[in-house]
């Protein structure tokens, strides 16, 4: 199998989606080279998303340090996720398909794609495991109320693994008309492709508002990982300086990159919290976005070769600087991002980015209730 | 079913008849496994099972119904191409500790029991992975495999696993050549686009995928996914070589080897008639 990132990624799929990965692929492509497909996805990000986002120093949260937000909280639905799913809605037309189906867990990608499919009219179904629509409440009233359609997946964990699973279930039986619009750089190709370059809009903004800023790249980035689609399009626009330090935080309960192995998850190779048979192991993270058991194939590569490395925070290190990012710089972080900010303080460089991929709205019960 | 009939299964190794599109002067009478010789029989009957305790003993009883080739689910926690009733087998068997080693041992096990019928394990490539591809392949079958079917391997992929490969309503036609260039004995229809488990009705995108696949291959074409009732055995073997049933033989076979052989002589009478 030809695999995308060193021995990482390929297409593990039933034969059925062979077909509709390489319409796909076909129609990527096509669409990169489109001027039209570029300009339309810029415009809507600006007038529509709200790019390009800020930076914001963040003094107080690090004293000593010149820390730098880079805000997704403030894109148009509260997370970068949207990014992605423009761009994958604005694709799925090109293709003719105008039923969307997504997983989601925290909630925030499945927000990001009824919102588009509603701004393009396309019909949307979200499947939501049960035990994260009990903890994501708000974003499950916002989809509704989007007009999608969010089922409730009732198995397993019932976290973000089975509503993937069932993600792509339903893809397999409505190939013909659907378009599986998946929210992190997981999945079989040309998803992880996908999905990272419409996310690398953060990285290059990024470096270039850091310049303006600083008039220097950051010593280090950092970017929670849990399917890692902010990382991914954060390090995007960082991994060609290897002067910049590159690392991806994981939840201490779903370190597919730290305590992973190789196995095949959701269509492709990657590293996975797996056991020796090849069994996918149950995740268990605070935060809903970060509770999966998979991770992107490009981030075992860019692991296995040393460009970006990969650590852990727990629950209660993300809680703590979710509060102390509220009481200092007045910003409600989601719990994801809250895993990178947690690491901050510890390093030994002076200039520091974080992507602040979402805002914390979405979580205030679950950290009210510890 | 005494070991003496089991030792007189009905199909001889590799490949169960249905292969010669019907042609009736190819085929040679044989034993049913009770002292009579009835009329051949057709079309194939491919049952699915999962790996278990139980499971020797049911892949007995659905020879004795009638089936000519057994599939062993080597249950994987994340079966993206099975629907609720297989995925949740596949829960309960990893619940009953039913990893690799164990379905191996599961395996040899039903091949005891069943000396000539073709068995097949069916699973994921994680499994594979994790096991080494490979030896997966040479371990299966020193413990009696067949052949091997891996669900989310596409055809072209992995060529040194020999394989029975799948092909759906969707596979382009170059894609079906592929497959039935590479299959091992025959070629799996996948009838529709979707995950197992029963459906009301035969698929309609059957009889376009044999005909398909009728022009690329001489190989037995065994129809699969959405197959549970007599009638849609009977319906989808006028088309196919032969039919493969899993969800509902899986229903079944949780009331019991005696159950099963009633089920899976329904659809054996179906082909039959």
């Amino acid at each position: 199998m030809e695999l995308t990132y060193g021995e990482y990624g390929g297409r593990f799929v039933p034969e059925t989606l062979v077909p509709a990965l390489d319409e796909l692929e076909a129609g990527w492509k096509e669409a990169l080279g489109d001027p039209a497909y570029r300009a339309e996805l810029d415009d809507l990000s600006r007038s529509y998303g709200g790019r390009p986002t800020p930076l914001t120093l963040a003094e107080r949260f690090a004293p000593g340090k010149r820390l730098y937000l880079k805000r997704e909280d403030l894109l148009h639905t509260g997370a970068h996720k949207l990014n992605n799913a423009l761009g994958q809605a604005l694709l799925a037309l090109r293709l003719g398909k105008r039923r969307i189906v997504a997983e989601t867990g925290a909630g925030q990608h499945g927000v990001a794609t009824a919102t588009v499919c509603a701004r393009f009219g396309l019909d949307c179904v979200v499947y939501m495991g049960s035990e994260d629509m009990r903890r994501q409440r708000p974003n499950l009233e916002r989809m509704a109320l989007l007009g999608a359609e969010v089922r409730p997946v009732e198995f397993g964990t019932r976290t973000l693994k089975e509503a993937t699973s069932e993600a792509i279930r339903d893809w397999i039986t409505n190939v013909e008309d659907t378009h599986y619009l998946i929210g992190s750089c997981v999945g079989p190709s040309p998803y992880p492709e996908i999905v990272r370059e419409l996310q690398s809009v953060i990285g290059r903004e990024a470096r270039e508002q850091m310049l303006a800023a600083e008039g220097r790249l950051p010593e280090v980035a950092l970017a929670c990982v849990g399917g890692g689609s902010n990382a991914i399009g954060l390090f995007a626009g960082l991994v060609d300086d290897a002067e910049v330090r590159l690392v991806g935080v994981e939840a201490g309960g779903a370190a597919s990159l730290g305590s992973g192995r190789p196995a095949v998850l959701h269509g492709s190779r990657s590293s996975v919290l797996a056991d020796e048979d090849g069994q996918v192991l149950d995740a268990e993270s605070i935060s809903a976005g970060l509770d999966y058991p998979g991770v992107g194939p490009e981030h075992a590569f860019l692991r296995d070769s040393g460009r970006a490395e990969y650590v852990g925070a727990t629950d209660e290190e993300a809680l703590d600087a979710f509060r102390r990012l509220a009481r200092t710089e007045g910003i409600l972080p989601a719990l994801e991002p809250s895993h990178a900010l947690a690491r901050v303080a510890e390093l030994e460089a002076e200039l520091v980015l974080v992507c602040l991929s979402g805002r914390g709205d979405k979580d205030l019960a679950e950290v009210s209730a510890r | 079913m005494s070991e003496q009939e089991a030792a007189a299964g009905p199909i001889p190794n590799p490949l169960p008849p249905g292969g010669n599109q019907g042609s009736e002067e190819t085929r040679a009478d044989v034993s049913r496994g009770r002292g009579e010789t009835v009329a051949v029989r057709p079309k194939a009957l491919a049952v699915y099972l999962m790996c278990g305790p139980e499971a020797p003993a049911l892949a007995e009883a659905a020879v004795q119904g009638g089936a000519d080739l057994v599939e062993l689910g080597f249950p994987f926690s994340d079966p993206l191409a099975d629907g609720p009733v297989i995925r949740r087998a596949a829960e309960r068997a990893l619940g009953q500790g039913m990893r690799t080693g164990p379905c191996l041992e599961c395996l040899a096990a039903t091949r005891e029991r069943l000396p000539d019928t073709p068995l097949v394990p069916m699973t994921y490539s994680s499994l594979l992975e994790a096991y080494g591809w490979e030896r997966f392949g040479s371990d299966a079958r020193s413990a009696g495999a067949t052949s091997l079917i891996v669900a989310d391997l596409p055809a072209a992929e992995r060529p040194e696993v020999r394989r029975v490969q799948l092909v759906a309503p969707t596979s382009t036609d170059e894609r079906l050549a592929v497959a039935a260039a590479s299959t091992e004995g025959w070629l799996y229809l996948v009838t529709l686009t979707g995950t197992t488990g029963a459906r009301s009705e035969l698929s309609p995108a059957l009889a376009g995928l044999v005909a398909r696949a009728r022009e690329r291959t001489d190989l037995p074409l065994y129809a699969g996914f959405g197959i549970s009732t007599p009638d849609q055995a009977r319906a989808a073997a006028e088309l196919a070589d032969g039919v493969v049933v899993g969800t509902r033989a899986v229903e079944v076979a949780e009331e019991g080897p005696a159950a099963l052989e009633k089920y899976v002589a329904s659809l054996r009478g179906a082909l039959d008639s």
